[in-house]
């Protein structure tokens, strides 16, 4: 193997940037609304737990959404420095999107979450709250024209080819905003990145609540934890099913990679595997257990449907784009990924509904601090479920950087050598794991800390609290 | 109009906003050795941008996109071409941001002190090499007949984007400080304005070489906007000396105010001598990128214009409500108060 293969090395350091810019995404996204919820609910009632809640969480949500901004720099830096003869080849489309998200989204999310950090004390109560629903719908927009982008990448829509120019152009934008894949994905992203913000308030509403402190409060945000998790994941499995609907019909090959289906199969032969055991490299199977028809089911909601087979779909390809190709993904990484996603959601859902059951109002005796502990520990299993979903996206589109227009191995820029790719990609390494380290320790602290206590009864603050703005580097 | 010259137009736009905007965030991040001599006046200097340096620092980020939707072949040879100085870059704005973030997050001196150190160095690096960037896309980088660029990091180290790059640090750090001038009071107030005035001299020597070198190369490529090209030096130049002169006279907005407008033209004057190319190919100049064989489709650029059209005047004026809503100095009996404040 070549350690200096510049094609293998801006794989990598794409694939790490990438999921590591992913470990932010989905705090931002869903505790952006969780606090926008909570201020709204102090707002509203004026009880001052809801205040410190969100404070609380507020904090954990600006440590991580430093993080968001600066790694998301070096994703767009990236197209150009790694990948430029795929930037010249879809510029004319896929640049678009990422110029209306900076635009309309990003330059709005940016002002805005400026005004809430250091606007406690400058801007009228209303027009507060109001900017951080501002930040909200700024970061849930941003992420509807990213993943629109992503979408052109995996099922390219609404251009033309022009060979002489070498590149594809715009026909349709709306097409392009419209995609099946973004109007499917769009939702799933969003509802997953929510069960990990939901998971997050679970974890820290259990850590002080298993210690016997911020008692009222935390109770308060455990509720709402506890059900926003659950809710959110009867909200992604739906968007899910809908998403491998749209993927069958899109990318055939990448659904009977996440089944390892080497053969077409109808009704009740298209099973799905619940658990297999398989040869090393994935191209034999051991031992596995199926549930019959649940496979045809998924693909097609119908128990009678086919789904089409990796060696068949092989065979396809060759007559469409070319014999002597291999257009599979690698077949052992999108199965497992595909598996461990929704495994990791659904193990965080249960927990969830476990401690709606626990904590329920009938329920007399204490929560066992064993108890405390799974919800604490299963905190990070949504993001994990994510970024193993995003393995699967990306890796089950290989060995296609544009499903079917042109291959990865095509898109790396011709001018930038192995060695320089290898310095890049050992100082993202080092400074990302260092900055995890810092930004981990940060989040833990702020989350132990804890909120604010709450004030005596009848005491002035208990009547009109009053948030100060104590934001000062 | 064709669409892909009205698009150099806003692209251009778009990096002065940021080189203005970022620009003083890099002065203020430059001078902190200088004029946080102590912890409060640290927490002065630093708070003076706290509010807007990330929105500031979001304006490269669209720029950066809007080159790549409408000049996807000069965004792809741009990236590829310079890639590790835009490295350099990326780490040092990954440092300086988190920096800004996580400092106050720990009462330990020496963990402040650790952050003071990144602000700095990622402030003085961009602010070095966006110069030394700008200045190689001026003045012409070896390309061959696919657009790629044929040169190293070696090629980018020459006289002229060197000399570019020195101009760009010295002008964002005195903006920089003129930003601390009229943002402060009390000590650091007073020491920033003595702090511009010794920048002052080396500023206007190596600004006046630019404006001269730059000139001469557009003269050399005998570029169809020369005379814009002088006008806009002679403006930034003027502007330059009057910002001098308003900060000795303790006028420090419109000092202030003088050196964005030096900055807003200098950078249009690099940018004019650049048109009609986007990226001139030194050697062979038939191999370069102008705005007409590096632009997207005509449809894309319409559908661009009118997102442009409608939301960048309403960024500008949400983001001009902004500096409105912190427009209060940060006064040294607050950032007392703070340093008082347990630790939150």
């Amino acid at each position: 193997m070549d350690f200096l293969d510049p094609l293998l090395l801006a794989r990598w350091q794409f694939g790490l940037t990438t999921l590591y810019h992913y470990l932010f995404v989905p705090l931002t996204l869903g505790m952006a609304l969780t606090v926008a919820i909570f201020q709204t609910v102090w707002h509203r009632t004026g009880n001052v737990k809801w205040l410190h809640l969100t404070q609380l969480f507020g904090k954990i949500f600006l440590i991580n959404f430093a993080m968001g901004v600066v790694t998301g720099i070096v994703q767009e830096f990236q197209f150009g420095m790694n990948w430029s003869s795929y930037s010249r080849f879809v510029g004319d489309i896929f640049g678009a999107p990422l110029a209306f998200e900076g635009l309309l989204a990003f330059f709005f999310e940016a002002t805005f979450i400026g005004l809430w950090i250091f606007g406690w004390d400058r801007l009228p109560r209303r027009l507060h709250l109001a900017s951080i629903w501002a930040v909200a719908f700024g970061s849930t927009l941003s992420a509807y024209f990213i993943l629109a982008a992503n979408a052109f990448m995996q099922n390219p829509v609404g251009y033309t080819i022009n060979a002489e120019a070498g590149r594809v152009e715009l026909t349709d934008f709306w097409a392009v905003l419209t995609n099946p894949v973004v109007l499917a994905a769009f939702p799933h992203t969003l509802f997953a990145a929510f069960m990990f913000a939901g998971a997050v308030v679970i974890a820290v509403s259990a850590w002080h609540l298993s210690r016997g402190q911020h008692i009222e409060t935390m109770r308060s945000s455990l509720k709402y934890g506890l059900w926003f998790t659950i809710i959110t994941f009867g909200l992604t499995a739906l968007s899910g099913d809908q998403l491998s609907l749209v993927m069958v019909d899109t990318q055939p090959m990448k659904m009977a990679a996440a089944e390892a289906l080497w053969h077409t199969a109808c009704g009740a032969d298209a099973s799905f595997s619940l658990f297999s055991i398989g040869t090393p490299d994935g191209t034999a199977e051991v031992w596995s257990l199926r549930v019959p028809y649940l496979l045809s089911f998924l693909s097609t909601h119908s128990f009678d449907g086919c789904v089409e087979g990796l060696h068949d779909l092989q065979v396809l390809y060759e007559q469409q784009f070319g014999a002597g190709f291999d257009y599979m993904p690698i077949i052992w990484v999108t199965y497992w990924s595909f598996r461990w996603m929704i495994g990791l959601g659904a193990a965080s859902t249960l927990i969830a509904v476990a401690g709606l059951w626990v904590t329920r109002k009938s329920a007399k005796r204490p929560v066992a601090p064993w108890m405390w502990k799974i919800a604490i520990w299963a905190a990070p299993l949504p993001l994990l479920g994510s970024l193993v979903g995003w393995v699967f996206t990306e890796m089950g589109r290989q060995p296609w950087i544009v499903f079917s227009l042109m291959l990865t191995e095509d898109g790396v820029s011709p001018s930038v050598p192995g060695w320089t790719v290898l310095i890049s990609l050992i100082a993202f390494t080092l400074i990302y794991a260092a900055l995890a380290v810092v930004e981990f320790g940060l989040i833990l602290k702020a989350a132990q800390k804890g909120p604010a206590p709450l004030p005596e009864p009848g005491s002035p603050e208990a009547d009109a609290p009053s948030p100060t703005s104590t934001t000062v580097y | 109009m064709d669409l892909a010259y009205l698009w150099f137009f806003i692209v251009g736009i778009l990096f002065v906003g940021y080189f203005v905007l970022d620009g003083f965030d890099f002065g203020v991040g430059m001078s902190l050795p200088f004029l946080g001599k102590d912890e409060v006046s640290r927490r002065q200097v630093i708070n003076t941008i706290g509010p807007v340096w990330d929105l500031n620092e979001t304006w490269v980020i669209v720029a950066g996109a809007c080159l790549f939707a409408a000049f996807p072949e000069w965004y792809a040879t741009l990236f590829s071409g310079f890639y590790l100085a835009l490295l350099v870059i990326l780490l040092a704005l990954i440092a300086r941001g988190v920096s800004f973030e996580y400092r106050h997050q720990r009462d330990s001196l020496k963990w402040k002190r650790g952050f003071d150190r990144m602000i700095f160095w990622g402030s003085v690096l961009p602010a070095l090499l966006w110069g030394v960037a700008v200045g190689n896309i001026v003045q012409g980088v070896p390309l061959d007949a696919d657009h790629e660029f044929t040169g190293s990091l070696l090629t980018l180290l020459n006289p002229y984007g060197l000399w570019v790059g020195v101009t760009t640090l010295l002008l964002f750090w005195l903006h920089g400080v003129y930003f601390i001038g009229l943002k402060t009071d009390g000590q650091v107030h007073d020491d920033a304005q003595s702090l511009a005035k010794k920048l002052a001299v080396p500023t206007v020597v190596f600004a006046a070489g630019t404006v001269i070198w730059t000139v001469m190369i557009a003269a050399g490529r005998e570029a169809p906007l020369l005379w814009a090209v002088i006008a806009c030096g002679v403006i930034a130049a003027l502007a330059l000396l009057a910002s001098v002169a308003l900060n000795r006279a303790d006028r420090d907005g419109k000092a202030f105010a003088s050196g964005a407008v030096t900055i807003v033209f200098a950078v249009l004057t690099l940018w004019l001598a650049l048109f009609p190319f986007v990226m001139p190919s030194s050697p062979d100049l038939a191999n370069s990128l102008t705005i007409e064989n590096a632009s997207s489709t005509d449809l894309t650029l319409q559908i661009m214009s009118w997102a442009a059209l409608i939301f960048l005047p309403l960024v500008l004026l949400y983001q001009g409500w902004t500096y409105w809503v912190f427009r209060k100095r940060v006064t040294r009996s607050r950032m007392e108060e703070a340093e008082a404040a347990p630790a939150h």
